[in-house]
């Protein structure tokens, strides 16, 4: 039998058009606008100014705390401004623009398709080498990857746990760089094992990968201490709490984290940016995306450089359909619809989700009916409709009983609702409020 | 007949024992309240919005005998003339403060605020705003989902429906200021109510630069200065690319509002206005 999370999770139509569909590189964009904050955490502080000539890989924005990442030039070129733009946060967030000239790359990038599979470094190099990159998680919650490799004292990691899940529908950006980069992982996986002490690497792939789980079964031989899980195909499997109880069987305490338990999740998409970073010396600035829908002419994935307007991904993919009725940025379960396709990509960009008209349209929105499905479906294990009917009432503190800072957002609740409640929106409400009192508590 | 007698005589018998047993008890832990709270709870209005910052009419009463003096308490809805009963009742001094109402500071209406995209979420302006910017380019203004009509305990504000925007019903407010905190964008603004009720105010909180914030909406601030020189009192400062009017310092004289090239600034219950000589008069009367 497969391994799964034992406890709600529901299975949405996969929808995995771009599947098999090769890593693309498209023409380099006329302009780029990176935003300062594409991380969790601090922005970025600015270090070019306008009229600064940047090559590929150059540090344009440091981090600003230990929460926070920095960020690379993507391009070549010029800066052309500082600006706020309107960004996939829905608001206008500064942005560095750069105009595209050539493709010159730092000296120091190791630009060769070469495997470089000697991992003799220290932990503090790869620490370093990474805080340097700005590398983020790349399974879309970008949170900084140096804080996660950097194990608190007192606690003991003894498994990394690989998130090569990719449970959202229609995204396969993560299992195509399974299929054609698995080395690299493989190589990316030992250097974060190493850098948080860990004894051995599980890498979760849910079954309806079979061609990823052979390809990398038969390349994680070669690897010592490397394992490689087959695991139910149910959303959200690549949670990190429901990944370990899936692979590991245990499970994370309620407030606490992944280290409580002995572990350290990384998604499979930064486990080879962190090869990248340790052994070719190149910071994050490209990433693959997904770009699909039902009606877009070509879907693919592309490997594409931060700051690029999504509609120059959209264009490659065939253009935009006429029937387009929501863009969204991410996943369909997770992601956000943007308000303009002239957003950038940024290090959370996991996908480009073109919907038709028909099924862009949030549900009716009915009462509820008691059907108890989104107390079934959460995994883990609240009660969304309950949490959500306080939060409308603005019983924020009481939330706290209701266990709400556990939610991991993941919408499961929402999608099976036959009543089309947007109960997730509510729950989010009640998570800032409560957060909010939490902190002004605290201080 | 021996039962209901017998009955009747037990039941009574306990009933005294009892009335004896509660009397000493309620002696024993009798709490000795204050009577000044409860002649000052009887001289509030007894809406329990909050906008004193007490929970309730009652909590605001007993922090009013708690306190030394009545130096930052004060009642919105009451407003002046029930602080003065309040002192009254407590032989304290009231500090006066000038009536204020709630002001929205937003004026992209449906008509010059053109929609950009399609919001089908929940009607809430806090859901909206934890999601993007609003379904108009403009990231600051009103979203017209309806959170201040929701909070406001005396109907005091309503969306107009050709606008969409929300507007306050001057009777009825009391500058409460439940609806300044459920604006999400912080939109609402209390204001002083002025003479006759008589205000300027820059009905914009765009920071964008100028052409952005033209071309999100006609009516936006676009940092101009031109109040700025035109105002005769220093009233007006601009701050990161939107214009604000102080309305302590302001004298009504209105010389702002026919400078602004996008009708940003509003003026409301003037007389309208008439030749250019007599306006003049007008704004000394009104200084």
């Amino acid at each position: 039998m497969l391994k799964t999370f034992p406890k709600g999770g529901v299975h949405p139509k996969e929808n995995k058009f771009s599947a098999g569909k090769p890593i693309e590189t498209i023409e380099l964009p006329k302009q780029v606008s990176i935003p300062i904050a594409q991380h969790i955490g601090a922005p970025a502080q600015p270090v070019v100014n306008k009229g600064d000539v940047v090559k590929v890989g150059q540090l344009i924005a440091k981090s600003g705390g230990f929460v926070s990442a920095n960020i690379h030039s993507s391009v070549s070129g010029k800066v052309s401004k500082i600006d706020k733009i309107l960004d996939t946060s829905g608001y206008k967030q500064t942005c560095i623009v750069i105009d595209v000239e050539g493709d010159e790359w730092l000296e120091t990038i190791d630009k060769s398709k070469d495997l470089v599979a000697n991992t003799d470094v220290s932990a503090d190099e790869i620490r370093t080498k990474v805080l340097d990159c700005g590398i983020v998680g790349l399974g879309g919650a970008t949170f900084p990857t140096h804080v996660k490799l950097s194990v608190p004292p007192g606690k003991t990691c003894e498994h990394l746990v690989i998130n090569a899940v990719e449970c959202e529908p229609y995204l396969t950006a993560d299992h195509q760089i399974m299929m054609e980069k698995a080395d690299e992982i493989m190589v990316g996986c030992k250097l974060i094992q190493k850098a948080i002490g860990a004894k051995k690497v599980l890498i979760g792939i849910e079954n309806n990968k079979p061609d990823a789980i052979k390809h990398m079964s038969g390349i994680a031989k070669k690897y010592e201490n490397i394992e490689v899980h087959a695991l139910k195909v149910m959303y959200p499997q690549g949670g990190e709490k429901q990944l370990i109880k899936a692979v590991l069987n245990r499970e994370v305490p309620s407030g606490g984290l992944p280290i409580d338990v002995g572990c350290v999740v990384q998604n499979v998409g930064t486990a080879f940016a962190v090869y990248e970073a340790v052994q070719k010396n190149k910071p994050l600035f490209e990433r693959v995306v997904t770009v699909t829908g039902k009606s877009v002419a070509k879907p693919c994935n592309i490997l594409a450089r931060i700051g690029t307007p999504v509609n120059e991904l959209i264009e490659f993919a065939g253009g935009l359909p006429e029937d387009t009725g929501k863009v969204v940025n991410g996943g369909p379960m997770m992601g956000k619809a943007v308000s303009t396709i002239t957003v950038p990509v940024t290090k959370g960009t996991s996908g480009v989700l073109i919907f038709p008209q028909e099924s862009a349209a949030r549900p009716e929105n009915h009462n509820c009916i008691r059907c108890g499905r989104c107390v079934s479906v959460c995994p883990m294990g609240l009660e969304p409709y309950q949490i959500k009917n306080m939060a409308v009432v603005k019983m924020f503190e009481e939330l706290e009983k209701e266990r709400v800072l556990d939610c991991i957002e993941c919408g499961s609740c929402a999608y099976t609702c036959p009543a089309g409640v947007p109960l997730l929106d509510y729950i989010r409400q009640g998570k800032a409020n409560l957060n909010k009192i939490l902190r002004s508590k605290k201080s | 007949m021996d039962i209901i007698l017998n009955t009747l005589i037990t039941l009574s018998a306990l009933g005294v024992v009892l009335a004896v047993i509660l009397f000493f008890v309620a002696q024993k832990f009798k709490v000795v309240e204050d009577p000044r709270i409860d002649d000052v709870e009887g001289c509030l209005p007894g809406a329990n919005c909050g906008g004193c910052g007490y929970p309730g009419c009652r909590g605001f009463a007993e922090a009013c005998v708690k306190a030394d003096t009545l130096d930052g308490m004060f009642c919105p809805p009451g407003g002046n003339d029930v602080m003065k009963s309040v002192a009254g009742a407590l032989g304290m001094e009231a500090s006066e403060k000038e009536p204020q109402i709630a002001v929205v500071r937003c004026n992209g209406s449906h008509e010059k605020r053109r929609k950009t995209t399609v919001y089908d979420g929940p009607s809430s302006c806090a859901v909206s705003h934890s999601l993007y910017g609003g379904d108009t380019d403009c990231a600051y203004g009103c979203l017209g989902l309806g959170d201040c009509v929701e909070v406001c305990t005396f109907d005091a504000i309503y969306i107009d429906e050709e606008s969409g925007l929300p507007i306050v019903d001057e009777e009825n407010c009391t500058a409460c200021g439940a609806c300044v905190k459920a604006c999400p964008k912080s939109i609402i603004e209390l204001r002083n109510k002025g003479k006759k009720s008589r205000r300027i105010y820059v009905s914009c909180v765009n920071h964008d630069k100028g052409a952005p914030a033209k071309r999100a909406c006609d009516s936006a601030c676009i940092a101009c200065n031109k109040c700025v020189k035109a105002c005769p009192f220093d009233a007006i400062v601009v701050d990161d690319f939107c214009a604000y009017i102080d309305f302590e310092k302001c004298k009504l004289c209105r010389k702002c509002v026919e400078e602004c090239p996008t009708g940003a600034i509003l003026e409301l219950n003037f007389p309208p206005r008439k030749a250019k000589v007599e306006k003049e008069e007008t704004s000394e009367v009104a200084n």
